[in-house]
């Protein structure tokens, strides 16, 4: 079986949008919370091929776009002040404008800093530069977290000393949970993330069902995938029903990834986490357990907390509680565009406004 | 008398260790009349048209990676440069900056695929130049080739050329260069590993230019891959050009990669692929001519040139949607989940 053109066929596309239309009274609103949906969703035109009274909004699922000015402005001023420091992260991470310059910018002034496909090659960069310390800028969801913490075990068995980790990781459920608190933003349903949720697996989403009436579905990526999962979710909203569904079932299970949820509880354990544009989330990050305490960069050196200032005219953190689209800020598409990004959502390919902006439609 | 085994600053010096590493290496490998006497410079005549002439140089990393090397694709690319143009390829110069410490092996097989893929091509390397930098201040080699060829005068490709109604022919899949290196750097392993497509495509413009067809333009899609060079076309004859997804061959091997790095394909690098805008009327016999060569054997048309919306590609998405594809922003960096 081939497993890209099986999720992309036009006929089947066509067969779901149909079936969608034919279903579809309600006026809804549905977040998809991931950037890798916002990202297909734009890419493959669903929002358009949807009938009007479905509106999709982007969440704030792209971890590049979530960290905080204050966290690039951080490791860029330790850059700076270690020039045996050697900083590893991953590619989007690279672009993000803190408040006055970005890694990439960093890097072609001369700071040592590597774009890392995995964590785990960070590890040979270590063995390779003893006389450098390592630093991984972790961001990322659930999906990268365990890879970061194998990475820590991996360094502990093997003795390596040089090398840390600055976990900026965040946790999806607590930020919905937040979104819906916040009141702010209107959302009948949502598209929970499929690898995220292969992770922590489907369950960790019941509090939506049972405390806040919000029906669910863990979609996949490809485009028949989102499509099915919006159908599943508005079927379940036309039906009157509010139940966690998994789409996506040839990844995700109710339960998760049993052994990348022990390792990542191994090395750690929840945190309050700042979160661009949506502020200072309760228990929706992960900080590094004091038994692997020299493992984590924030203890092992002094790195102390960056400004927190987002630039002039950026609505980026509207666009990530999904109260405006890219298009109502007055910056995009003039301003503010892929080559000369102002703020973290048109950066990242999984940003919304980058999403909007690549992908946008025939004038 | 011992052979040094590694690349010392002395062979950059013009004294004698460069004259050896020039005439036991470069002019051993390269082996022509024009070159031989080893002067400053080599005089030739070439036959009767216009000439074209074309420089480019080659930073890859790794040097050497499935499908090729740097060598054979310093040579290869150049050509492509030429005879995209319409020119018949004759004479290439070659210049190493060398870096301090490379392993004298690795240069000699460098040398040596440049000289066959050269002789396979028809193609002379009659002059260049050494240099050598200190160790840290290159990355093992960098090589610059200029080519020289003809284009016959009745011959005039150029997308200013470009009309509506035209054909837009694809020679074959995309992205295996860019994959090829990408996993290789990276010490991906892949269950089927993706060669690169590192080729020179003289005998494909040759097919291609025999049918007599009403060929408008052609180019090799390397840097910034198709998307770039069909953004260009529109652009310079101000037309829109609309491609099929579907129609653009990618090997499985290439989008299974593009899916694990967060790659899109039609951005990728290609070392031995061209695009050609062809008059509809000339579209299947010129297709029909590539595909009968081993280089155009995966060729299609992918797409045609429209009025409007001016300047501007469209793609027509495999789930039946039409969006717009941009020149690429930056760098293609590989995204987190």
């Amino acid at each position: 079986m081939k497993y890209i053109d099986e999720f992309r066929g036009k006929k089947r596309a066509e067969g779901l949008i149909n079936e969608i239309r034919r279903i579809s009274r309600k006026e809804v609103s549905i977040m998809e919370i991931c950037g890798t949906h916002t990202h297909s969703i734009s890419k493959y035109g669903i929002r358009d091929a949807l009938p009007k009274n479905i509106r999709l909004i982007s969440g704030p699922g792209c971890p590049v776009c979530v960290t905080s000015a204050s966290d690039i402005n951080r490791i860029i001023a330790f850059s700076r002040s270690r020039k045996d420091s050697v900083i590893a992260t991953f590619g989007d991470m690279m672009r993000v404008p803190g408040s006055s310059s970005s890694l990439q910018e960093e890097k072609a002034l001369g700071g040592d800093i590597r774009v890392v496909y995995s964590p785990i090659n960070a590890l040979d960069i270590a063995r390779s530069n003893p006389g450098k310390e390592v630093v991984i800028y972790a961001v990322g969801f659930e999906t990268t977290a365990p890879t970061v913490a194998a990475t820590i075990l991996a360094a502990k068995e093997e003795g390596i000393k040089n090398l840390s980790v600055l976990s900026l990781h965040k946790l999806t459920p607590p930020a919905m949970k937040a979104l819906l608190d916040s009141g702010d933003v209107m959302i009948d349903g949502f598209i929970a993330p499929g690898h995220v949720t292969a992770i922590i697996g489907a369950h960790s989403y019941e509090f939506l069902s049972k405390d806040y009436n919000s029906p669910c579905v863990v979609a996949g990526f490809e485009p028949l995938d989102a499509l099915f999962g919006i159908y599943m979710l508005v079927k379940q909203l036309e039906e009157g029903r509010c139940e966690i569904e998994i789409q996506y079932r040839r990844v995700v299970s109710w339960d998760g990834n049993r052994k990348a949820q022990e390792v990542l509880n191994e090395v750690f354990e929840p945190t309050d986490s700042l979160w661009r544009g949506i502020g200072n989330i309760p228990r929706s990050g992960l900080a590094i357990k004091d038994a692997y305490a020299s493992y984590d960069a924030a203890k092992k050196f002094i790195i102390p907390a960056g400004e927190d200032a987002e630039p002039a005219g950026c609505r980026c953190g509207l666009v990530l509680k999904g109260l405006v689209t890219p298009d109502e800020c007055p910056l995009f598409g003039d301003a503010c565009t892929p080559e000369t990004p102002v703020g973290p959502c048109m950066v990242s390919s999984e940003g919304t406004c980058a999403a909007f902006y690549k992908y946008r439609k025939v004038a | 008398m011992k052979k040094n085994s590694n690349i010392l600053l002395g062979h950059g010096s013009g004294g004698k260790l460069t004259r050896r590493l020039i005439e036991d290496v470069f002019a051993a490998a390269f082996k022509n009349d024009l070159l031989a006497p080893l002067n400053d410079q080599a005089i030739f005549s070439l036959p009767p048209g216009r000439l074209a002439f074309t420089t480019d140089s080659y930073v890859v990393n790794p040097i050497f990676f499935p499908g090729g090397d740097i060598g054979k694709l310093s040579v290869c690319g150049t050509i492509n440069d030429l005879v995209v143009g319409g020119a018949v390829p004759a004479y290439l110069s070659a210049s190493f900056i060398i870096e301090e410490g490379m392993d004298m092996d690795e240069l000699v097989m460098i040398v040596r695929s440049m000289a066959e893929t050269a002789a396979a091509s028809g193609v002379s390397i009659v002059t260049g130049d050494t240099k050598v930098v200190e160790r840290g201040k290159g990355d093992r080699v960098f090589i610059t080739t200029t080519g020289i060829g003809v284009v016959r005068d009745s011959l005039d490709l150029s997308p200013s050329r470009i009309r509506p109604g035209d054909a837009v022919i694809l020679s074959g899949t995309i992205g295996d260069h860019g994959i090829a290196i990408m996993t290789k750097r990276e010490g991906i392993e892949m269950d089927v590993p993706v060669e690169s497509d590192c080729a020179a495509l003289h005998t494909l413009t040759r097919d291609m230019l025999a049918t007599g067809g009403e060929i408008r333009a052609m180019r090799d899609p390397t840097r910034g891959g198709l998307a770039t060079v069909l953004n260009e076309f529109a652009g310079s004859s101000n037309t829109a050009i609309a491609v099929r997804e579907d129609s653009i061959p990618v090997k499985e091997a290439v989008k299974g990669a593009c899916e694990i790095l967060g790659f899109d394909p039609l951005y990728l690098a290609n070392e031995g692929k061209l695009v050609a805008v062809v008059a509809k009327g000339s579209a299947e016999k010129v297709l029909f001519a590539m595909k009968r060569n081993t280089l155009g054997r995966d060729a299609a048309i992918i797409g045609e040139v429209r009025e409007t919306p001016k300047g501007t590609v469209l793609l027509e998405t495999s789930i039946g949607n039409i969006r717009i594809i941009d020149m690429l922003s930056g760098e293609q960096l590989p995204r987190i989940c």
